[in-house]
């Protein structure tokens, strides 16, 4: 009974290439790859869809040595980098407004939360009206997506600081602003960034949707070009680019996050 | 949901203070629009607006419209909903698969699924059907997370005591693994239905022959902008009373 007992805890230990979650994980990717080249290959319409083999042959010719949409990729990086900026900075200073006091909170939360629920999109037109088609409305409506999960999120975190630690504060002789430095700021970021990380997607997703409602020289433009000429491998090369940049804009507020809430652990 | 207590938005003040907003953002409305400041085009007075919005209700183009996102939302919540809690479900049946594919739905989550909405249009056209796919495929993520996680929580004391009292695999599930999970599927299922209308009328929007999201961007082109209002504040106002329904329903299962 003993030996089994060991033998079943010094199984797992042994390094095995196999039993990795995240080799797994690779081998179920790689899988769905080949079978996906194997479809299009065999079955999918030429005009439809493209294997990730065509994907990579389009991506150096039609991706990267077109000029025209290597601007596009930039631009919305650049639209998406300033909606991010403005989003976050405006959103802690609103939330910090509102979640400053309990009366704020109580008579100013709803209406955040309000606001936040309405699909934005039906206001997408409205903006391109008002912000015209340029970088301009991209802009106004990933920051429209980005504020409020950051203002949320700030707001929430603003109230949940351990009581205790604030009596312990004030115990100490803590002054208000050494309470707000030493206490309430680094019990806020754990919250904060988790609005961040959210604000991040949306504020892609708000820009993204702006460019493909209307677009004169963004990767909306191109994605649109793409598919009406039913040319289906630099569509999805384009695709693929932009995913990538999603997951590693993604990574990145990540990686930050875990570097302000190491006092955590 | 501990918070509530503290984010309690009853009171007179507060309430009034709510009431107080909403009076001035019509009030604003008012004052640009008749004092002439800011361009008619871009914003039309709100007697205008609401004559369109009883024009909308009276020629029967409201409803037209309403039927196909409503219907469309419909498909696309329930197309979300019943792979997404099977699917969660099974994960949650044992740790590992728990390990290896909850970051794996997380992960798609998290990249913004508008980037897939032109090969939406491309494989299932621009009619209802490619917008019933993207809320679908957009909203299923979310229930699954949320549902993995509701299932995977449940406290393994119950289940072993059910079990030594004999309970079938059926009577575990209805007794047991369900009412545990529910306040977590409940979670999603909210967040499934606010993505799901999102996206059905973000698709009608950016690429449509119908339904509200068409109507109000057609609108916009057409310089229609009091018409454009009309739509607007249609949406706003159900999604704000689906908004609180939801809130009902789950403060409802909270307190059981």
């Amino acid at each position: 009974m003993a030996v089994s007992d060991f033998a079943v805890a010094a199984a797992p230990r042994r390094f095995s290439l196999l039993g990795n979650l995240a080799i797994q994980r690779l081998l179920l990717l790689l899988g769905l790859l080949v079978l996906w080249e194997i479809y299009a290959r065999i079955a999918g319409d030429t005009g439809m869809i493209a294997g990730p083999s065509g994907i990579l042959r389009a991506m150096g010719p039609k991706i990267f040595a077109n000029p025209k949409v290597v601007a596009a990729i930039e631009l919305t990086l650049f639209e998406l980098a300033v909606a991010y900026g403005l989003s976050v900075v405006f959103g802690v200073v609103i939330g910090v407004a509102i979640g400053m006091t309990d009366f704020g909170r109580r008579c100013f939360n709803p209406i955040v939360v309000l606001l936040y629920s309405v699909p934005q999109v039906v206001l997408l037109p409205l903006i391109v009206l008002v912000f015209g088609i340029g970088p301009l409305s991209k802009i106004a409506f990933g920051f429209s997506h980005g504020i409020f999960p950051v203002i949320v999120s700030t707001i929430t975190g603003m109230r949940t600081v351990n009581p205790t630690f604030l009596h312990g504060a004030r115990a100490m002789g803590a002054s208000r602003f050494q309470t707000i430095r030493h206490v309430i700021f680094p019990n806020m970021v754990p919250a904060v960034f988790a609005g961040f990380r959210l604000a991040m997607t949306l504020t892609l997703l708000g820009v993204l949707l702006a460019e493909l409602y209307v677009s004169i020289s963004g990767i909306g433009y191109f994605t649109q070009v793409f598919a009406e000429t039913f040319d289906p491998s630099p569509l999805f090369a384009l695709m693929t680019v932009l995913t990538v940049m999603a997951v590693a804009l993604n990574e990145l507020v990540r990686l930050v996050e875990a570097r302000f809430t190491r006092w955590k652990n | 949901m501990a918070e509530r207590s503290a984010l309690d938005s009853s009171g007179i003040v507060p309430r009034s203070i709510q009431v107080g907003f909403v009076a001035a953002v019509i009030g604003l409305w008012f004052f640009l629009t008749l004092g002439g400041h800011v361009h008619l085009l871009l914003l039309p007075d709100p007697v205008k607006v609401w004559y369109a919005m009883v024009q909308l209700a009276v020629s029967g183009q409201l409803w037209a419209a309403a039927k196909v996102t409503l219907l469309s939302i419909l498909k696309a919540y329930f197309t979300a909903v019943i792979p997404g809690l099977a699917i969660g479900f099974l994960v949650s049946r044992t740790l590992r698969s728990v390990q290896f594919f909850e970051p794996i739905f997380s992960g798609i989550f998290s990249v913004p699924l508008t980037l897939f909405f032109p090969l939406f249009i491309f494989f299932f056209g621009i009619g209802p059907n490619s917008k019933i796919a993207y809320g679908g495929l957009y909203a299923f993520f979310p229930v699954v997370i949320t549902s993995i996680a509701a299932f995977a929580n449940t406290d393994q004391l119950y289940i072993r005591a059910a079990q030594s009292m004999g309970a079938s695999q059926l009577q575990l599930f209805r007794r047991v693994y369900f009412p545990s999970a529910l306040p977590g599927i409940l979670t999603g299922l909210r967040i499934a239905t606010v993505v799901c209308v999102a996206s059905v009328l973000g698709g009608e929007t950016i690429s449509s022959t119908n339904g509200v999201g068409h109507a109000i961007a057609l609108q916009a082109e057409l310089m229609e902008t009091a018409r454009m209002y009309a739509w607007v504040v249609y949406v706003v106002v159900a999604v704000v009373a689906l908004n609180m329904a939801l809130s009902v329903i789950e403060t409802r299962t909270e307190r059981k």
